[in-house]
């Protein structure tokens, strides 16, 4: 009837083009996330089929996977080494964040807050390589010095390079929960005659419990995920450590300083693939915990 | 130091400024006790801002500065000794918007108390300070199976009666509102208007409205104030029936504002 009406224009055509290449990047990223591992398992899927003993996998301090005669594939020193690195990090950057993330988000104001976020995002922006360089260059003769070892690369050294490095990203997220606390909740409690620090202990804290959890998961998933520094600092042997002054090696330093020697398709090869796994299910069981706990944060928000 | 007083709050000369817009002008205000004062005038006028110098809330903001005098039932509040938790305690306030904590109603009851005395109360105390706070405001009785639960769970009318709640256990003199029933519907604004009439008996009630109904329904005393200045005080039904300057005849009149 009338032909006007039903016209399909240039910018008809341009809005479905366009539709449909922002619908792609959209969900690139979980093309990427499948595709990345479809192809971490198929690197790692000769070795879990044919030689690996879980047993020995996950239990075995020695990690022998050059050995001619007998290799051993037991990665309990390496996950002990991510562990205790992980660990010490985490007791030291976990009290730092927070208390930055206090301080930014209750007392801070004007031009110190926000001096304060630009150099805190420009340390989380620092390349893991020079944290580890600091670490091998700064922290290695300072540990030999105050406290008498012969070594200075270990736990000690490369947990507080790591603690040092997760502090930015955990301090940024526990301050954006921080600051989702509705003010009126702080007003509430300071007209009750609450002081500053009852009002952040009281009502404060409790409330961005579920994104300071969460703050400190993505900390020690940065934690678990971090290799260049890691193995500069850490000493780099395998070794189930009892003092914060032996040296340990990370699962993934692992990968990094043994990947590029060994044969392609070989059961070493396919060792570290699944390394590379485990690691992938780690760190991704830690986000996704992380992620479900900020949701239902708010969740619980959205009912009240 | 307190000196004996008749008026439970007193201003005298209070000017104040928000950086460079100054927000109250020579402010000379009588609250007398165990009433309740009503401050109505159109927005912008300075009523809320002047209730929030009394128990200096609005120093939450870092650009206010005050001069002159506040007295609260005889004590110099902007006296450089005072500590504003302690002040807080003794005038309570209550908000346009219901604002009880994220905890259970249990706490937000006990909350003042606890900050007050460091510590829980102990069980009988806790439980007995918690029904009679209750009480006190006609919320006990649709409650009191349900004190664990969260009280933003809660009716709006419900949350306020919590707020007014949760200040009764420190045992203020003095409560000030803010558009306490701004936030409610008409069932629950009549509701909380008899609970602060109730609660007169007891306490010193400074009460911004907007609704010169209200101020007329609910208050003992009524003081007008326009663009910053306290332009007219009275008892209430004097000042809504024969109002002595132009301006408040004006306003009650709804000629503006």
């Amino acid at each position: 009837m009338n032909a006007e009406f039903d016209r399909l224009d240039r910018a008809w055509y341009i809005d479905r083009i366009a539709k449909g290449l922002i619908f792609l990047c959209g969900i690139s990223a979980i093309i990427f996330i499948l595709s990345i591992f479809v192809f971490i398992f198929a690197q790692a899927f000769g070795f879990i089929t044919e030689d690996l003993d879980v047993g020995e996998f996950l239990t075995d301090p020695t990690w022998r996977p050059t050995s001619e005669s007998n290799p051993v594939y037991g990665t309990l020193a390496l996950i002990a080494g991510t562990a205790s690195v992980t660990g010490l990090a985490m007791l030291i950057s976990v009290p730092i964040s927070l208390g930055a993330a206090i301080y930014i988000s209750e007392f801070a104001t004007g031009r110190t807050k926000e001096v304060l976020k630009v150099v805190i995002e420009m340390l989380a922006a620092i390349p893991s390589v020079v944290w580890g360089f600091i670490g091998l260059t700064i922290m290695n003769p300072l540990i030999i010095q105050i406290f008498d070892v012969p070594m200075g690369l270990n736990v000690l050294n490369a947990g507080i390079i790591l603690g040092l490095m997760a502090a930015p990203i955990m301090t940024t997220i526990a301050e954006d929960a921080l600051k989702a606390v509705p003010d009126s909740y702080r007003e509430a409690a300071e007209a009750m005659g609450a002081t500053r620090w009852q009002i952040i202990r009281r009502v404060v804290l409790p409330s961005a419990r579920n994104g300071l959890t969460a703050a400190v998961l993505l900390g020690v998933g940065r934690g678990f995920g971090e290799t260049m520094a890691v193995l500069m600092a850490s000493g780099h042997s395998v070794n189930l450590p009892t003092s914060p002054f032996d040296s340990v090696r990370a699962l993934t330093a692992t990968i990094a300083a043994e990947l590029g020697e060994t044969a392609h398709g070989s059961p070493h090869f396919g060792a570290l693939f699944t390394i590379g796994v485990m690691l992938l299910l780690i760190t991704f069981a830690i986000n996704l915990t992380a992620d479900l706990i900020i949701r239902g944060g708010w969740k619980q928000r959205g009912h009240n | 130091m307190a000196e004996p007083q008749a008026s439970a709050i007193r201003t005298r000369g209070l000017n104040l400024w928000y950086g460079d817009f100054q927000a109250l002008f020579d402010v000379d205000l009588d609250v007398a006790p165990k009433q309740v004062t009503s401050l109505i005038g159109p927005s912008g006028c300075g009523k809320s801002t002047l209730l929030r110098s009394i128990n200096r809330i609005n120093e939450r903001i870092d650009s206010v500065r005050m001069e002159g005098e506040i007295r609260v039932l005889g004590h110099d509040v902007l006296a450089p000794e005072i500590e504003k938790a302690q002040l807080r305690k003794r005038v309570g306030m209550v908000f346009q918007r219901p604002n009880p904590l994220p905890l259970s109603i249990r706490d937000n009851v006990l909350f003042g108390w606890r900050i007050d005395h460091g510590g829980r109360p102990d069980k009988d105390e806790g439980e007995a300070l918690l029904e009679e706070s209750l009480r006190r405001v006609l919320l006990w009785d649709r409650v009191k199976d349900r004190l664990g639960q969260r009280a933003t769970g809660l009716s709006l009318e419900e949350q306020q009666k919590l707020c007014i709640a949760r200040l009764l256990p420190v045992q203020p003199q003095v409560l000030l509102m803010d558009e306490p029933c701004s936030a409610l519907d008409p069932a629950a604004t009549s509701a909380v208007e008899e609970l602060i009439w109730e609660l007169r008996e007891q306490y010193t009630i400074l009460l911004v409205t907007h609704n010169m109904a209200q101020a007329r329904r609910a208050s003992d005393d009524c003081v007008f104030m326009l663009m910053g200045k306290l332009v007219e005080k009275g008892p209430t039904g004097e000042l809504f029936l024969t109002p002595q300057r132009q301006e408040t005849a004006d306003y009650i009149e709804g000629r503006y504002g």
